[in-house]
């Protein structure tokens, strides 16, 4: 498959005709590109744009085009898109385990297999033996790497990120925000960060670009 | 209870009235009404209270009461001023839906109302079981006069609403605290609360004595011996009846909770919003007064049905009532649901259905099993529909407690009594127990059920 990265082409999603963002450019992959903005201005309406949630009333238009392959009609769950909101949103009913192998595709292999997959990830965002824990148990900075891991074991193409930081403590933010973005240029991901802090944007070190696609 | 031989006289005779003999006083069936009063309250009060401890989560009550607490409010003044009126939208529904029914029951007006003459229910049932057809006519006609007093009264518990509205709106701009009014409202409420709940189990206790009373004479309090003969004689028809009665109810609750579910999910998938005109239309089958368009019903049961079929008429036609309460029940539940996790999952690469099986049906389980003991209630305490639609052929522990109460033996009212309160009890308490049992590990399960 050809790394090609993340195409936006002409991207325009739309309110009752009004544009609420819009976007056209291309992430590479390995790149992360930061769209700043305050709350309000369409950030997270870009996000649904390109995964395909957009609320009823929401229009998107032009092409989204993920390595090669045009998903702009797909359903959200043949995109490959992975998307880390600002909660953690584990599923409640699930264990940590539980929580990972969901995001497992079915052909991920053997009961074993996928059992090893998950305690590989498990070790490698440093939660070695978490599998049958409650996530309402851990903390903020563990429930936030099981969130990413759990999104990365779903083979995602590119990654989404509405201000998953945002809600950490200070302290906890830097270490999150290193963890997660070290993962996705090591994997290879287009990312796109969306933030109002300019920590997040000074530590992604990218293009900045505001919702309706202008630069700052 | 409260009849002539009931535990209250019992209890101050002979010592305090001097009666070695029941008095020959109108208790039950007093022309008054009082008796059905009370039981219409005693029977309400509970499915007002459980509307009301759902509502409740959805109007913001700790945070309004701390912010009234703050500004110098009593509590009580404070949570008629700040938690009352968004509570009340949520429970004027379920209000009107008890009014209707307390002027349109059947079955407790039959126990419990005066007899001659008996309410315009109870009247227009009698005219429509009439074997002779000349009478269905005056029962329709009846049925257009209940119609109307019930409307009647709706418009005018509506402009109560609008003087109370307007009142409420006056006094909060007055700037009275009434803290000096908490301690004795207070009071009041607490023993409002202990009356009503003693008298509802006390009526528990009595019905489960007299089930297992051998001689009782008065004015004694307590049996002169307890045995297990009424169970055990009635055991049969009783284990037969439950089982018609639960097989009803899981037919009717099981049906009304499928066609929810789907109306709810349809609303997700496809980002519909229903408008208040929806709801009204969902509540109509518990405003109108079920005898004004059961006929209807039966008649459409009669054209269609054979014998055999009469079950699942009865079923069907508890499901129309049935399914207004899942609905209200499950949805504010449904909606509440993070759709955001439906979004995590389609990028998880989990289709509609999965998202729908693996995620939002196990998470809301604690709901849709409470919304179904909901269902299952409902469907228990139903009788006209019963009795019109199975026409006197399926027999369930309502009907059966009904046609019994007039015979007078309480040792076989007292089982059934017990068995038709029994079922629904149940039905809440595996409500509760089940997602705990299951989710005992995930705090944050517990956590959202409350």
């Amino acid at each position: 498959m050809m790394q090609t990265g993340l195409d936006l082409c002409e991207l325009r999603v739309t309110h009752n005709g009004a544009t609420v963002a819009a976007l056209h450019t291309t992430i590479a992959p390995g790149e992360v590109l930061v769209v700043m903005g305050p709350s309000g201005s369409g950030k997270s309406t870009l996000l649904a744009g390109i995964i395909g949630s957009l609320p009823a009333g929401f229009h998107a238009a032009g092409r989204v085009i993920l390595n090669g392959r045009d998903v702009s009609h797909l359903p959200t769950a043949q995109r490959r898109i992975g998307i880390l909101f600002q909660d953690d949103l584990l599923f409640s009913h699930l264990s940590v385990a539980q929580n990972l192998g969901f995001g497992l595709a079915e052909n991920a292999g053997s009961r074993a297999q996928r059992r090893h997959l998950i305690e590989e990830a498990l070790v490698d965002a440093g939660l070695a033996g978490f599998g049958p824990r409650d996530p309402a148990t851990l903390s903020g900075g563990q429930r936030a790497r099981v969130a990413l891991m759990r999104t990365l074991l779903a083979g995602p193409q590119a990654l989404l990120l509405d201000e998953p930081f945002s809600k950490l403590d200070l302290a906890l933010r830097d270490q999150i925000r290193t963890f997660v973005l070290t993962r996705a240029r090591s994997l290879g991901l287009p990312v796109i960060l969306v933030t109002h802090d300019p920590n997040d944007a000074a530590a992604a070190g990218g293009r900045i670009v505001l919702p309706d696609g202008s630069t700052p | 209870m409260i009849s002539p031989s009931g535990w209250i006289a019992r209890a101050f005779s002979p010592w305090a009235t001097g009666w070695n003999s029941p008095p020959d006083v109108l208790i039950l069936n007093d022309p008054g009404g009082w008796a059905l009063i009370l039981g219409l309250v005693a029977k309400e009060v509970p499915f007002l209270l459980l509307m009301t401890l759902a509502a409740l989560p959805q109007t913001d009550a700790a945070r309004r009461l701390t912010v009234a607490a703050s500004l110098g409010y009593g509590r009580v003044w404070g949570f008629v001023l700040t938690v009352l009126p968004p509570l009340y939208r949520q429970l004027r529904l379920p209000v009107y839906a008890v009014l209707t029914y307390a002027m349109t029951a059947v079955d407790m007006a039959a126990i419990l109302g005066p007899s001659l003459p008996p309410t315009l229910s109870v009247q227009i049932t009698h005219w429509m079981m009439d074997p002779g057809l000349t009478q269905r006519s005056t029962a329709a006609a009846g049925a257009i006069v209940q119609l109307l007093a019930v409307l009647a009264a709706l418009v005018a518990w509506h402009g109560a609403e609008r003087l109370a509205k307007t009142a409420l709106v006056l006094g909060s701009g007055c700037g009275w605290r009434m803290t000096e009014a908490d301690s004795p409202l207070r009071g009041i409420a607490i023993g409002a609360g202990c009356v009503l709940a003693g008298l509802l189990i006390a009526g528990l206790a009595g019905l489960a004595l007299w089930s297992l009373a051998g001689l009782w004479p008065f004015p004694n309090a307590l049996p002169s011996q307890i045995s297990l003969n009424t169970w055990a004689r009635a055991a049969p028809e009783l284990y037969g009846t439950g089982a018609v009665t639960l097989t009803i109810a899981a037919l009717a609750t099981g049906g009304s909770l499928i066609l929810v579910l789907a109306c709810l999910e349809a609303e997700h998938r496809y980002d519909l919003h229903p408008k208040a005109g929806a709801l009204w239309l969902l509540y109509l089958p518990l405003l109108v007064p079920q005898i004004a368009f059961l006929p209807g019903l039966q008649m459409l049961a009669l054209h269609l049905g054979t014998p055999g079929a009469a079950l699942w008429a009865v079923a069907a036609t508890h499901a129309v009532f049935v399914l207004p309460y899942v609905f209200l029940s499950l949805g504010p539940a449904y909606r509440a649901w993070d759709s955001r996790i439906a979004v995590v999952g389609a990028t998880l690469g989990a289709s509609p259905a999965r998202v729908f099986w693996r995620l939002r049906m196990p998470m809301l389980l604690p709901a849709i099993l409470t919304a179904a003991a909901l269902g299952l209630a409902v469907s228990v305490a139903q009788y006209l529909p019963t009795l019109l639609i199975g026409g006197g052929r399926v027999e369930t522990l309502t009907t059966e407690a009904v046609a019994l109460s007039s015979g007078g033996n309480r040792r076989i009212i007292g089982a059934y009594g017990l068995l038709q309160m029994l079922l629904p009890a149940a039905g809440f308490a595996l409500a509760i127990g089940v997602p705990r049992l299951i989710f005992a590990g995930r705090r944050g399960m517990l956590q959202a059920s409350g």
